[in-house]
């Protein structure tokens, strides 16, 4: 039972982190109907920028202080991330409105390779550590009920806090800010929205900023876990289905959907794959999403899609 | 001038429906697969048929396979690649396993194998539309890569998936030379094209494209999107399954599951986009673009960076490549949403025309 629950609570952790990437890709998707794959590599762009510059800034400007570097590079990394966005709309997305969503999407594949390739050249390609100061000691919990406690990392910790945090106040920038309100409108209809004089581009803009800094967010946290490094760039491959599950338009689906996919992940990991020769974690979140969409073609909590002839 | 149908009057429906309706073309495209067959052995060294031609022309196969599907019934695949190893390790496993099995045959097995694979997770069209079935094709990618990695069945034992074959031959003819690989999948490639290229203009191939433009509206008027839907992913699904067989046993000889990741389906998905949906010759464009522009940059690159006094690292040329490759592919979509095909068929418009703009 104590392992169990340790499995249970490790990936529910996990999920969350899952959720903070997938968080990237739904915003964008209400925002602008794109789905973008270059989340991914705006996360390891954004923890790469975040790695050297708190490397860069004590050396050039010559201070020692821990936190004030970190709060410098996070500064310095957050611009070029608006940067990055500022681009992406200027150069791509604002070339190819009315497109179909499978040319946005080749789109974004190719955005993928250049910030892939851009973020090396400029930040180098080896394995850099971000280090914020999360704690990395283990917590035992529940050591009077089970032998030996529940085993919780308390970086997963303090990661899905911030996760959370992350998530309440992206719903009260929506909900509560005029700015969440124009983005809402020019989610719910382009045309509408732009006729009652929201600028679609500033709009793109700042969702593609929003989008660069939960991507800010997820490379920091990942980044602080396994090292910013190449393969930082494919948890958007594992967030897929997570964004998929919870339903492409909602931003509670993708918290949920991570939930349940980091969950299903571990437990399968441990009780069926076992069994099968191992790995399978990564094809569970898929293959669970290819039966999810058999029943609910939307996904768990997207809209519902209706066809007019 | 020399490029008009002035006076080439068409006397029966067939002479009207045929592929190249135009002499020019069918004199063109004459010249041009003699060329390929007799010209290109002559003159082309051995690099260039290992590292550009084969490559080529199995590519070009894979893309058409996915263009029937993405191209011609609008379902979005990302998993290609997970149908080109389910294609390469079947027939990998009829090849070796039983004695005395010609190549072709397990190639085409292999094919058929892929053609099952398909069907299975192509069900899900019946239900997902767009993106979502595009991320959901990943779990047939993800799946597969996973399979042949881990049961040792399908790989014979061997160590992390990796496999070889040798002793190829056709219709007993052995297949060791560059020059005699090319060829054969010269012939192969040029087979399924025609092929493909009759079945998208008879009535599947329509009901495919009722299907992509709006499939509520065609199922309104009788075609089956259970059969066009299924059909076209089987159809795709065997032409990348043998594009996949050829891929393993032609061109790498000895291959592992990394050979048919998930970076190869998006590099088939950026041939088809590129070179055109919807169009066979496209598909060959998208190739060629495909596999040449790495090589070219290789090249290139080391050469500009000395004009300019800087020597460029490998891994820079790397990073550079990923670069240029990822603006290019951006570029294409918003000067030519529909590809070099288009521009083929501009070109040729204005051909017709020329001297006049109109």
């Amino acid at each position: 039972m104590g392992f169990f629950l340790e499995t249970l609570i490790g990936g529910l952790m996990t999920g969350m982190l899952y959720s903070l990437v997938a968080l990237g890709f739904v915003l964008i998707f209400k925002a602008s109907g794109v789905f973008n794959f270059a989340q991914g590599a705006m996360v390891l762009f954004a923890a790469l920028a975040m790695a050297r510059f708190s490397e860069w800034f004590p050396a050039l400007l010559g201070f020692d202080s821990k936190l004030l570097a970190n709060l410098l590079a996070f500064a310095a990394a957050m611009a070029v991330m608006v940067a990055v966005a500022w681009a992406i709309e200027r150069l791509v997305l604002g070339k190819l409105v009315n497109q179909e969503g499978i040319t946005l999407l080749m789109a974004t594949l190719g955005i993928t390779y250049f910030i892939d390739g851009f973020g090396q050249t400029l930040f180098g390609s080896d394995i850099y550590k971000i280090d914020v100061g999360l704690p990395k000691d283990p917590l035992f919990l529940l050591e009077s009920v089970f032998q030996g406690g529940v085993l919780v990392n308390k970086e997963d910790l303090y990661a899905a806090v911030i996760a959370a945090l992350l998530v309440v106040a992206l719903s009260m920038f929506f909900q509560y800010t005029s700015t969440g309100r124009a983005l809402r409108a020019v989610a719910d209809d382009h045309q509408a929205a732009q006729s009652i004089g929201i600028p679609l581009n500033r709009i793109w803009v700042i969702v593609w900023s929003v989008a660069g800094f939960t991507a800010l967010v997820a490379g920091i946290i990942w980044g602080s876990k396994l090292g910013v490094q190449f393969s930082l760039s494919l948890v958007a491959l594992k967030a897929l289905p997570v964004v998929i599950l919870g339903g492409l338009t909602s931003v509670p689906g993708a918290i949920i959907g991570g939930l349940i996919i980091g969950v299903g992940e571990k437990l399968s990991e441990v009780y069926i794959g076992s069994q099968i020769g191992g790995g399978i974690e990564i094809w569970f979140g898929y293959v669970l999403v290819l039966f999810v969409l058999l029943v609910r073609p939307q996904g768990l909590f997207g809209e519902k899609i209706i066809d007019r002839v | 001038m020399l490029y008009r149908e002035n006076g080439q009057f068409k006397t029966a429906y067939a002479a009207d429906q045929q592929i190249f309706p135009i002499a020019q073309d069918r004199i063109g495209i004459l010249l041009l697969i003699a060329f390929a067959v007799v010209g290109v052995p002559l003159l082309a060294d051995e690099y260039l048929f290992r590292a550009i031609l084969i490559p080529f022309l199995i590519l070009s196969l894979a893309a058409l396979g996915l263009n029937i599907l993405v191209g011609y019934c609008g379902q979005i695949s990302l998993g290609t690649g997970a149908f080109m190893a389910v294609g390469a390790y079947a027939a990998y496993n009829f090849f070796s396993r039983i004695d005395g099995m010609p190549m072709i045959v397990a190639m085409l097995l292999g094919g058929f194998c892929a053609m099952l694979a398909g069907i299975v997770f192509g069900i899900p069209s019946l239900r997902i539309k767009g993106l979502y079935l595009a991320v959901a094709t990943l779990a047939a990618q993800f799946f597969w890569d996973w399979a042949f990695l881990r049961i040792k069945w399908f790989t014979r034992e061997s160590a992390s998936g990796s496999v070889s074959v040798s002793n190829l031959s056709f219709f007993g003819i052995s297949l060791d030379s560059p020059a005699e690989k090319y060829l054969f999948c010269l012939f192969v490639v040029m087979v399924f094209a025609l092929a493909a290229k009759n079945l998208v203009r008879s009535h599947i191939g329509r009901e495919w494209m009722a299907i992509r433009d709006m499939d509520v509206a065609a199922s309104v008027i009788g075609i089956r999107p259970v059969y066009a839907k299924l059909t076209a992913f089987a159809v795709s699904s065997f032409i990348v399954g043998v594009a996949g067989a050829m891929w393993g046993f032609i061109h790498l000889g000895a291959w592992e599951p990394a050979a048919f990741s998930i970076d190869r389906s998006f590099q088939l998905l950026f041939m088809v986009i590129i070179g055109g949906l919807g169009s066979i010759m496209g598909s060959f464009f998208g190739a060629a673009f495909i596999v040449v522009l790495p090589i070219f940059l290789n090249q290139a690159l080391p050469v500009l960076g000395g004009l300019v006094g800087v020597d460029i690292s490998t891994a820079a040329i790397a990073h550079t490549e990923l670069m240029i490759f990822g603006a290019l592919i951006v570029f294409f979509l918003i000067v030519e949403p529909h590809g070099l095909a288009r521009l083929w068929s501009i070109g040729k418009e204005k051909m017709r025309l020329w001297p006049f703009p109109h």
